[in-house]
């Protein structure tokens, strides 16, 4: 039993349509994802845009109604977060993708990181701007940060500002949206190790979300493939990258763009082989309305998305 | 043989911020050959991009000064008119974002054809058509005709890119300049760009210069390589070079923090310090030198310049000679090699 756990989550989308706006159809945006965090352990959702990993993310947090599905938070269930213990809210925090844009501009550091703390704890002022400094300190920014703006820092110093608000509250689980997408390299690593130095020092589980499998593979310790709203694979970091078995993650894996100037003929051939062999193979690995089937476990702990054997 | 296309000698293109002007590029020397890719890689802020507008001729109130020889003629400064001729007939741009730079109100048809007709004043119908049809099917869009016909929202992100590869190449440059071609794109549609462009270079026999901040794109793109900080070429190598015997201590830093299969990171490495902006830059002195302060001052130069160390690579300052990382990241690193 993992320490969070989705159940054939789906959300759906209606499409409104005709005179009366009456629903015509539905974006199954998300379509029966099952997945199982275990504690203290980074879960890495990979997909392209549109596949549904950020709105998988979304509806975990409840800032999206899930149409059916069960999410279940160390035992228990957060499905609905309105009837759940208020304090499960607290538990759960996200991490954004933009800090130039998650950060309200017009409010010193103070209130930004001091926000949630206000939400749930009646602290006094003096208190509440200790809180902020020890938080502070704890992200590597000055205690001196609290009265200035979100545009007095950098790309890096500003996600900094985004996680020390999302620890606030003391959460077990982070889900991370794409946190370095928009950060330069130098920066992303900056971002990337203080994480990591982070879950070990609070014991935090995340889930992180993501589309470079250069940051995911250094990151993850599992993985789930999206593809459409559905899984495609799911397995540790190392079956994933070393032995993928759908054509979708072989095609994926095969587009990491290698480092190594002289691999590169090795590359572009070995991209064009799984290219071909993905077109060819395509009606093999996909139903006829072009989605994935349902994951079939090939070990204990990697499952493929395989067509019934008759 | 290479053959030199664009030389550009000591450009400096400065802005105006409050009565004082500004480099943003600053004494920047290149040169792109024919049938070559030249890339320009560097984080935000370096001055990659506002070196593209200035070779292009895109910025509206820079001051620029040095020289930008197209074919021997100096196209620094000239009249817009004169520049209207040489954008798109001899040298074209593809920008960063396919859906902006495109007109949503336009048929594809329409916008690749208006660029056709306007540099080829009397071509018929038809055969504006036949021509942009052919156009489609060389950056690969499966269906032309269909496409041909359709609005940018009904493409996807990586056909929309080729639209707009279509439209920079319609009346064959020998110039391209992409300005993050792949960035707004998934890694799959990535990698088929990147192909297509060097499928291109070869057809057209084209020089390319690919300004990105990805060291994988490089890798994976690039014959030769700019590396850019603070407005300055640190590093100038061919790409097996720079990959493999990176020499200045900011295209090692770089290299050294992108996450890496190949080594057991557990920690990336973090260079120092912020990027400074624009009106904090120090003008003199090595400009990298704030971000290693473990470096001894006496190993920079006063006033830096590129040295050829050995032939077609360059590397400004002399700190590179008695660069190494701190201690900590030094142990990662061999703990990552073994």
């Amino acid at each position: 039993m993992g320490f969070l756990e989705v159940e054939d989550l789906k959300v759906h989308f209606p499409i409104k349509g005709g005179i009366f706006g009456r629903t015509v159809d539905y974006v199954k945006a998300v379509d029966g994802v099952s997945l199982s965090i275990e504690k203290g352990k980074t879960y890495g959702l990979v997909g392209e845009s549109g596949s549904g990993k950020t709105t998988t993310g979304r509806a975990i947090m409840g800032l999206n109604n899930i149409t059916a599905g069960k999410i279940t938070f160390d035992g228990y269930d957060i499905t609905d977060l309105k009837q759940a213990e208020l304090d499960v809210r607290k538990q759960i925090q996200m991490i954004f993708q933009d800090p130039y844009s998650s950060l309200n501009p017009k409010k010193r550091v103070l209130d930004i990181i001091a926000e949630p703390l206000r939400n749930y704890e009646k602290l006094s002022k003096i208190e509440e701007k200790k809180r902020v400094q020890e938080l502070l300190e704890l992200v590597g920014l000055s205690p001196e940060s609290i009265v200035k703006y979100p545009h007095e820092f950098s790309g890096g110093q500003r996600q900094r500002i985004g996680v020390a608000r999302a620890i606030a509250l003391k959460p077990k689980v982070i889900i991370a949206d794409e946190p370095v997408s928009a950060l330069d390299v130098s920066v992303q690593a900056q971002v990337l190790n203080f994480m990591r130095d982070i879950q070990e020092e609070l014991d935090l589980t995340y889930l992180f979300i993501g589309h470079d499998l250069g940051v995911i593979r250094h990151m993850c310790d599992h993985i789930g493939i999206m593809y459409k709203g559905r899984y495609v694979e799911q397995g540790t970091t190392e079956e994933i990258f070393n032995s993928p078995q759908h054509i979708y993650t072989k095609r994926l894996v095969a587009a990491i763009p290698d480092i190594d100037p002289s691999q590169r003929k090795k590359q572009i051939q070995f991209r064009q082989e799984v290219q071909t062999e993905y077109e060819q193979s395509y009606n093999e690995y996909f139903d006829s309305d072009g989605l994935a089937f349902k994951l079939k476990p090939v070990s204990k702990t990697h499952l493929v998305a395989l067509p019934e054997v008759e | 043989m290479a053959e030199g296309l664009l030389e550009i000698k000591n450009l400096k293109t400065s802005f105006r911020i409050k009565d004082n002007y500004y480099a943003a590029v600053d004494d920047v020397s290149i040169t792109v050959n024919k049938n070559e890719v030249l890339a320009i890689v560097g984080e935000s802020g370096c001055g990659k991009s506002a070196l593209a507008f200035s070779i292009m001729g895109l910025h509206n109130r820079a001051k620029i000064e040095g020289n930008i020889l197209y074919k021997g003629h100096d196209i620094a400064n000239i009249s817009p008119a004169k520049l209207n001729k040489l954008r798109g007939n001899d040298m074209a741009m593809i920008f960063q974002d396919p859906l902006t730079a495109l007109n949503p109100l336009m048929e594809i048809g329409d916008q690749i054809g208006e660029i056709v007709s306007l540099h080829n004043k009397n071509l018929s119908k038809s055969e504006r058509k036949a021509k942009v049809i052919k156009l489609l099917n060389k950056v690969g869009i499966p269906h032309p005709e269909r496409t041909y016909k359709q609005f940018p929202h009904e493409l996807s992100g990586g056909m929309r890119q080729r639209v707009v590869i279509a439209i920079a190449i319609a009346n064959e440059p020998e110039l391209l300049i992409a300005d993050e071609p792949t960035t707004a794109l998934d890694a799959t549609i990535q990698s088929q760009i990147l192909d297509l462009l060097n499928e291109l270079k070869e057809d057209m026999n084209a020089g390319i210069i690919l300004i990105t901040h990805d060291l994988g794109v490089v890798a994976e793109t690039a014959d030769r390589v700019a590396v850019m900080y603070a407005g300055q070429i640190v590093e100038i190598a061919d790409v097996h070079t720079l990959f493999g015997d990176p020499q200045h201590p900011y295209t090692r830093s770089l290299l050294n923090s992108v996450p890496n299969a190949a080594k057991d990171q557990t920690k990336l490495h973090v260079i120092q310090g912020i990027v400074p902006s624009l009106q904090k830059l120090p003008r003199e002195g090595c400009r990298f030198g704030p971000r290693i302060p473990w470096i001894d001052s006496s190993a920079h130069e006063d006033n830096p310049v590129l040295h050829e160390i050995s032939p077609g690579h360059f590397v400004r300052c002399t700190c590179y000679s008695q660069f190494s990382f701190p201690e900590e990241s030094k142990e990662d690193q061999s703990h990552g090699v073994s």
